[in-house]
C-alpha cells in the first residue's frame, strides 16, 4: 500500500501490475478509485458558472453527457483536469485526489454573483472503474438498464443489484468500460458483486501501477506528471478539450499561445537504446539539455521502452532523435506517433 | 510483507542480494523478498565480464514497473560471467529468484571475511520482518 494524497491505495494486487494491465487490455479490470474527488453543482446559473471556470462547451452537453475538461488559471496553466457529467438538475465534477481541496477553493473563489450551490460530496460518494473489452458483458447481468445502448461519454442512473448508481461509459485506460458512482456505505458489497460477476471472464482487481501503465500507453496526461500549474494545455496537446468560442478563465492567454505556437511540446518517444526512461530524467541533444521525461516505462502491451516528455517544439516532429540521460549515460530515443496504444472505445 | 522463500544454500546482504559459492566462484542474485518488493522486473543492466569489483560497490541495475534498484556486489573480485539471458527474460527474476543469478565473481582473498559479514537465511528472515517492508 502507498500513501497517495492521504489515501492508502494498493499499487498492485496479487497478480502483479503486468498481468493486471493485460487483463484490462484483453478481458477486464476493476479499479478502486475512491480517492478521486467529486463535487456537486446546481442552481440557476450552474451552466454559466461552469462555462466560465472550465474549457469545454458545456452548453452543447445534453443531460447524461460526460466530457473531459480542464480548469485553467488566468495565465492559461492548468489547475486540474476533470470529468464533467450533466445530470438532471445538477452537474457532477470528478477531480484528481491530490487537487481536491485546491480545486474546491479555486471554484469557490469564483462563485461571485452566480446563483449556484457547490458541494464537495467526495466523502459520501464511492467511485470505482470497470475497464476492458468484457466490461459490458460482466456488468450487464447486475444492471436492469440496457448497457449496450449506452454510448461512450454517456451516463445513466440505474441500480447495480439494489444499490443506486451513476454509470458512466468513461474511463482512463484506453479501453471500453464504465466508471461507477454509488453511496460509500454500499462500496464493499458492490465491489465484491462486480468482482464475482467477472470471475469466470478473467476480471482482475487492479492497482495504481496498472492504472498508470494503461493511461500511459493511451498517452493520457496525469496531473503532477504531464500537466500541472506550470504547463499549458496546448503544449500538453490537450487543445482538443478547449472550446474557443466561449469566455473562460485563461482564454486570452491561451489564444495568444495558440497564435504563436507553444515553445515546447509533449512528445511520445521510443528508446532506440535499451533503457527505461523515468520521470525527471533529462533529455539532451548533443550534450545540451533540451527537456525532461514526464513518464516512462516498458510498455506491457507493446513490449517497448517508451516515454513521454517535453522538448522544444522545433524538435518535436515524429522521427526526431535525442538522448535520455539514464544514470549519467545518454541513451538514444526517437519521437513516435502518439498515442502508443490506440484507444478502443465503444 | 507477503510470504517469501528463503534458500538454505545462500547468504544474504542487507541490500537483499544473495551469494552462493559454487566451485569456488561467488554467484550473485536477488532474494525472493526483494523481487516481491520490486514487483514485475522489466529491465536488467549487468556488469562487464573482466571488471574488478569491491564488496559494497554498485555493479548492476534491476528495474521493475515501480523502481530502479542498484545491485551491490556483496563480495570483492573479478566478474567472470554474467547472465545475459536475463536481458531478454527479466521476468525470470520474479519467477525463480534463486535460479536467476545476475553475475559470477572470482573472489579475492577477502572472501571469507566478506561472507562472515553476510546473513544466514534465518537472520535474513528476521531482518526482513524487522525492517517491516
Amino acid at each position: 500500500m502507498v500513501d497517495f494524497a492521504g489515501w492508502e491505495l494498493p499499487v498492485q494486487y496479487s497478480a502483479g501490475p503486468i498481468q493486471e494491465h493485460l487483463a484490462v487490455r484483453h478481458a477486464a479490470g476493476l479499479f478502486d478509485i475512491d480517492h478521486m474527488g467529486q463535487f456537486s453543482l446546481n442552481g440557476a446559473d450552474a451552466e454559466a458558472f461552469l462555462a466560465f471556470v472550465q474549457v469545454a462547451d458545456v452548453a452543447a452537453m445534453g443531460v447524461m453527457d460526460a466530457r473531459y475538461s480542464l480548469l485553467t488559471y488566468g495565465d492559461g496553466t492548468i489547475v486540474d483536469d476533470i470529468f464533467l457529467y450533466r445530470l438532471p438538475e445538477r452537474w457532477l465534477i470528478a477531480v484528481n485526489a491530490a487537487n481536491r481541496d485546491k480545486d474546491f477553493a479555486w471554484l469557490s473563489a469564483h462563485l461571485d454573483d452566480f446563483d449556484v450551490t457547490l458541494v464537495d460530496i467526495s466523502d459520501s460518494l464511492y467511485m470505482m472503474a470497470l475497464q476492458g473489452p468484457l466490461a459490458e458483458s460482466i456488468l450487464q447481468p447486475l444492471v436492469a438498464a440496457d448497457l449496450s445502448a449506452l454510448a461512450a461519454r454517456r451516463a445513466l442512473e440505474a441500480p447495480i443489484g439494489d444499490v443506486h448508481a451513476l454509470i458512466g461509459r468513461t474511463g482512463y485506460s484506453g479501453e471500453d468500460g464504465f466508471e461507477l458512482y454509488l453511496h460509500a456505505d454500499r462500496a464493499v458489497e458492490t465491489w465484491n458483486a462486480v468482482l464475482q460477476a467477472g470471475r469466470d471472464q478473467g476480471l482482475l482487481p487492479c492497482g495504481l501501477a496498472a492504472r498508470d501503465s494503461l493511461r500511459f500507453e493511451a498517452c493520457m496526461s496525469l496531473y503532477g506528471h504531464e500537466i500541472d500549474a506550470t504547463t499549458s494545455p496546448l503544449e500538453a496537446r490537450l487543445g482538443f478539450a478547449i472550446h474557443w468560442e466561449h469566455d473562460f478563465i485563461g482564454r486570452t492567454a491561451l489564444l495568444k499561445t495558440k497564435l504563436e505556437g507553444p515553445a515546447r511540446r509533449l512528445v511520445g518517444f521510443e528508446m532506440l537504446d535499451r533503457a527505461v526512461p523515468r520521470e525527471h530524467y533529462p533529455i539532451t541533444l548533443d550534450g545540451a539539455p533540451i527537456g525532461y521525461v514526464t513518464s516512462g516505462m516498458k510498455s506491457p502491451s507493446l513490449d517497448h521502452f517508451l516515454g513521454m516528455g517535453y522538448v522544444p517544439a522545433a524538435l518535436s516532429a515524429i522521427g526526431a532523435e535525442f538522448d535520455i540521460i539514464v544514470r549519467e549515460q545518454p541513451k538514444r530515443a526517437k519521437v513516435v506517433k502518439r498515442p502508443f496504444y490506440k484507444p478502443r472505445y465503444k | 510483507m507477503t510470504d517469501y522463500k528463503l534458500d538454505e544454500s545462500v547468504k544474504y546482504a542487507k541490500s537483499h542480494e544473495w551469494v552462493r559459492i559454487e566451485n569456488g566462484v561467488a554467484v550473485i542474485g536477488i532474494s525472493d523478498a526483494a523481487q516481491d518488493m520490486l514487483s514485475d522486473v522489466v529491465y536488467v543492466e549487468l556488469p562487464k565480464v573482466g571488471a574488478t569489483v569491491k564488496a559494497g560497490q554498485e555493479v548492476a541495475v534491476v528495474e521493475s514497473v515501480k523502481a530502479a534498484e542498484d545491485i551491490v556486489s556483496p563480495v570483492s573480485g573479478t566478474v567472470v560471467e554474467v547472465n545475459g539471458a536475463l536481458e531478454a527474460t527479466p521476468e525470470h527474476l520474479n519467477e525463480a529468484p534463486y535460479e536467476a543469478w545476475l553475475f559470477k565473481i572470482e573472489p579475492s582473498d577477502a572472501l571469507n571475511a566478506e561472507l562472515g559479514s553476510l546473513m544466514s537465511p534465518a537472520d535474513y528472515d528476521k531482518f526482513v520482518e524487522e525492517s517491516g517492508s
